[in-house]
């Protein structure tokens, strides 16, 4: 290919160098200025078996979306349909993502027609069933607007994570969407991954509903709901006793304001006990209809629902003005800190399901490092102690390329911000093997060259072109099982695939160019006779 | 004088005793086949059946039936416990905990209930079921895919009875660590999964530098018989099949010895995989061409 020794020598030189430049702020921790200046800024990252973190997957349930999303049209179809006119009864939401009415008069269908068309338009008709004295209607999303809608689900979702996990403060996390509704958290160095959970799975779906006084709650455990309304539970803690109890409460369905109308929130210390609790802030268009409700409510019990559950339900002493409240109920310090995390942060708009968790603990990591690091150097040395051995000086040629093969796997997976798995380490101790391969796959041929009673030089230019081809046959099968792997694994196997993948086409350069380099400068420069093989 | 392994000039029957290696690979992958069937189906890890890991390491001495009687009564109570190193232990349970505080409640509660402060749990890991049976499909796709990939490639390269041969091989070296790996009941996991495909790749290397070899003297000689030309192939060959594996194989038993608990079940597969794919490679992929040539006799035909 290139026959000027010099040109073959410069390249390798240069692509040596270029190697040291990714590879220097790995290796050195305080590169002294002016140096840092002129070195790649990046480090080798770690994968998270080996620096300790945690790997979730989550699945964001985009029916349920959906099926909240009808839950509240239902409200206002009911209202458009009264305003209009219509005799219906039975708005309900059904099964799946539908909901369900009767109409009561033949006339209805066209009306309906007409409001869906200028109020609904993400809905069409499903079925309609004849009914004694009207007619049976299933309304539903229409799919396209459906896709859509997941669609969003998921990208709000996503958005919704990153921001909590920036507020947490996370070095370096991962947030990405996987498939269709699934999303990869990866979170390096988490000390408390139940609590990082927790923040990152909850709905925080902030509410606030008014209690309803006018029925009566036993009543309603009895099981007479009043239709307007709902049973709600909330949490109570016994001070003195510690001991923990469900307290029930019947609350009006219409949600007065949610979570979305807020601008911030923050944790305080209460004057009184020194307990924390999240003092929130709303928006201007939130303050104005809290100032709005607390005016038209004064006197009435107003709760504080989060992910349904009742966190407090104070009484309105007087209007509220200033669009500030303040959510109590017996936080710790932390959790007082991550609902104000999770508030800011917004609702996520589908509840999400952890598909998988894999944890490990920094101590596991910085063991996992020490034990793959030990094994490689342990490995290599083996192998290159057998070079020598078996092929003398020209094993130690074959030895110094496979040194430079294992500083550029690491220079590439700097360069591309690739990231080193356990797996990985395992990838490139098995490059080793594997790349001697093809000094071992030369060496022979030589040594059957010479046998034939072949030059030394005529011997070695034989077998590198002779042993060439096979050596690409090899490597291509190699990457090919290997680029396999990369499409199917996860996370430490597809380190394990790159490493390999990048340590195969190094080994290309490595032990074939590299190995000529060096056998050329030698033969031609000290007109050696006899190769030591 | 240089130092050789395998003499030069040799000249091993390996085309003669092509009976005895079918024999043997029949009786490896029958025995490892029976072991499946004792063992009631591979034992397959959390990754592929869903469940739940719990790595947990101790500042003293415990054994695994204190821990065993810490999770009496909570949902790990019939979990398997494991010893895994010192004072460490492996928790496996069939339970995905998709809920947080589930796993809290089962796992450091009754764990700082029973030790208070003189354990880490250094790793957990929880797969749903959905994601395992994710996890089988992919798996079994991505395995027969290499050993297509690689049909194609070696079909391309050279000729489809030598590409079946390979692939022939190929099956012959997944069953036998499958088989492997089922003996010393080791869990079926990812990993696993991964030095499998390792060894397809791997296992073919060899198998193309002896076609090439083949190749090459088809090139060069026609009188001879195709299996004089496998047997000297594989001769001349021999010494590089049996230095490659050699050097990959001391690289291997480093990890497998030095490389930590974590990953000596992938080093274990993959250092059967190594002695099993040089054997196959040998005994099988190239032997079989000569099964395959009397079948329907290629392009090139011989005087046989």
């Amino acid at each position: 290919m290139f026959k000027s020794l010099k040109l073959r020598g410069a390249i390798t030189v240069v692509v040596c160098l270029v190697a040291l430049y990714f590879l220097v702020p790995t290796f050195v921790d305080n590169i002294p200025s002016p140096w840092n200046q002129y070195l790649a800024k990046e480090k080798i990252h770690l994968g998270l078996d080996l620096q300790g973190g945690m790997h979730l997957v989550l699945e964001i349930d985009t029916d349920k979306a959906l099926e909240a999303m009808m839950e509240r049209s239902a409200n206002d179809l009911k209202e458009s349909l009264m305003d209009n006119k219509v005799r219906f009864r039975n708005v309900e939401k059904a099964k799946g993502a539908t909901i369900s009415l009767e109409l009561t008069d033949s006339a209805g269908k066209s009306t309906l027609d007409k409001v869906l068309k200028d109020h609904f338009p993400d809905m069409e008709i499903a079925s309609t069933t004849p009914r004694e004295g009207g007619q049976l209607v299933l309304l539903k999303v229409n799919d396209k607007r459906a896709v859509e809608l997941k669609k969003l689900t998921v990208e709000h979702s996503l958005e919704t994570i990153r921001n909590r996990v920036d507020q947490f403060g996370v070095a370096e996390p991962e947030i990405i969407q996987e498939g269709e509704n699934r999303i990869l958290v990866q979170l390096p160095g988490i000390k408390d991954p139940e609590r990082a959970k927790n923040l990152i799975g909850k709905t925080a779906l902030l509410e606030f509903k008014l209690v309803d006084e006018e029925n009566s709650l036993d009543e309603a455990l009895r099981g007479k709901v009043p239709e307007s309304s709902v049973i709600a539970y909330g949490l109570r803690e016994d001070r003195s006793s510690g001991q923990k109890g469900q307290v029930p409460y019947l609350l009006k369905n219409k949600t007065l304001l949610t979570g979305a109308s807020l601008e911030t929130a923050k944790v305080q210390i209460s004057d009184r006990f020194g307990e924390p609790n999240v003092s929130i802030t709303f928006n201007s268009q939130g303050a104005a209809d809290f100032d709005r409700i607390t005016n038209e409510n004064v006197r009435k019990r107003l709760a504080i629902v989060l992910d349904g559950v009742v966190h407090s339900a104070p009484v309105i002493q007087e209007r509220i003005s200033g669009g500030q409240a303040q959510i109590t109920g017996n936080f710790t310090m932390e959790e007082a800190r991550d609902l104000a995390i999770v508030l800011r942060a917004g609702a996520l708009p589908a509840p999400v399901n952890i598909l998988e968790e894999r944890t490990v603990g920094p101590s596991l990591g910085s063991d996992s490092i020490q034990q793959g690091i030990l094994a490689t150097i342990i490995g290599s040395l083996l192998v290159i102690l057998f070079m020598i051995v078996y092929y003398r000086l020209s094993g130690a040629v074959a030895d110094i390329a496979l040194i430079i093969n294992v500083f550029l796997i690491l220079a590439t997976l700097a360069a591309l911000h690739g990231t080193l798995t356990l797996p990985g380490i395992a990838g490139m101790l098995l490059t080793v093997g594997v790349a001697v391969d093809a000094n071992i796959l030369i060496f022979e041929r030589i040594r059957e060259e010479l046998r034939t009673g072949k030059t030394a030089r005529l011997a070695l230019d034989t077998g590198y072109n002779r042993a060439f081809i096979t050596i690409i046959d090899t490597h291509i099968s190699g990457i090919i099982a290997a680029i396999i792997l990369m499409f199917f694994g996860t996370g430490p196997i597809k380190g394990f695939a790159v490493t390999t993948i990048i340590g195969l086409l190094v080994s290309l350069f490595t032990a074939v160019f590299v190995t000529r380099v060096i056998f050329d400068y030698v033969t031609w420069n000290f007109n050696i006779k006899k190769l030591s093989i | 004088m240089s130092m050789e392994l395998i003499k030069p000039g040799i000249n091993i029957d390996f085309v003669g005793k092509m009976k005895y290696a079918i024999l043997l690979s029949a009786i490896l992958i029958l025995i490892g086949i029976g072991s499946v069937i004792y063992h009631g189906g591979l034992n397959p890890g959390i990754d592929f059946a869903g469940g739940s890991i719990i790595q947990v390491k101790f500042t003293k001495n415990i054994t695994a039936d204190q821990i065993r009687t810490a999770f009496k009564s909570t949902k790990l109570e019939n979990s398997t416990i494991q010893q895994f190193g010192v004072n460490e232990f492996l928790v496996r349970t069939a339970e995905s905990f998709s809920d947080p505080k589930i796993l809290a409640a089962n796992v450091a509660q009754p764990l700082t209930a029973a030790f208070s402060k003189d354990y880490e749990i250094r790793r957990v890991e929880v797969v749903g079921s959905k994601v395992g049976a994710d996890f089988t499909r992919k798996g079994i796709i991505a395995v027969v895919l290499s050993w297509l990939a690689i049909l194609i490639y070696v079909t391309w390269r050279f000729e489809f009875r030598y590409a079946a041969g390979g692939i022939l091989a190929l099956v012959h070296d997944t069953l036998i660590v499958i088989g492997a790996v089922s003996i010393m009941n080791m869990e079926f996991t990812i990993s696993i999964l991964a030095a499998l495909i390792f060894v397809i790749g791997f296992s073919i290397n060899d198998t193309i530098v002896t076609l090439d070899r083949i190749r090459e003297i088809v090139k060069l000689n026609t009188k001879q018989t195709l299996g004089q030309i496998i047997n000297s192939a594989i001769n001349q060959t021999l010494s590089r099949t049996i230095l490659t594996s050699l050097t990959v194989f001391l690289t291997l038993l480093a990890l497998y010895i030095f490389g930590g608990a974590v990953i000596r079940d992938f080093a274990f597969a993959l250092l059967i995989g190594t002695v099993i794919g040089t054997y196959s490679t040998i005994y099988i992929a190239c032997t079989s061409v000569l099964f395959f040539e009397k079948m329907r006799p290629a392009k090139l035909k011989r005087n046989a």
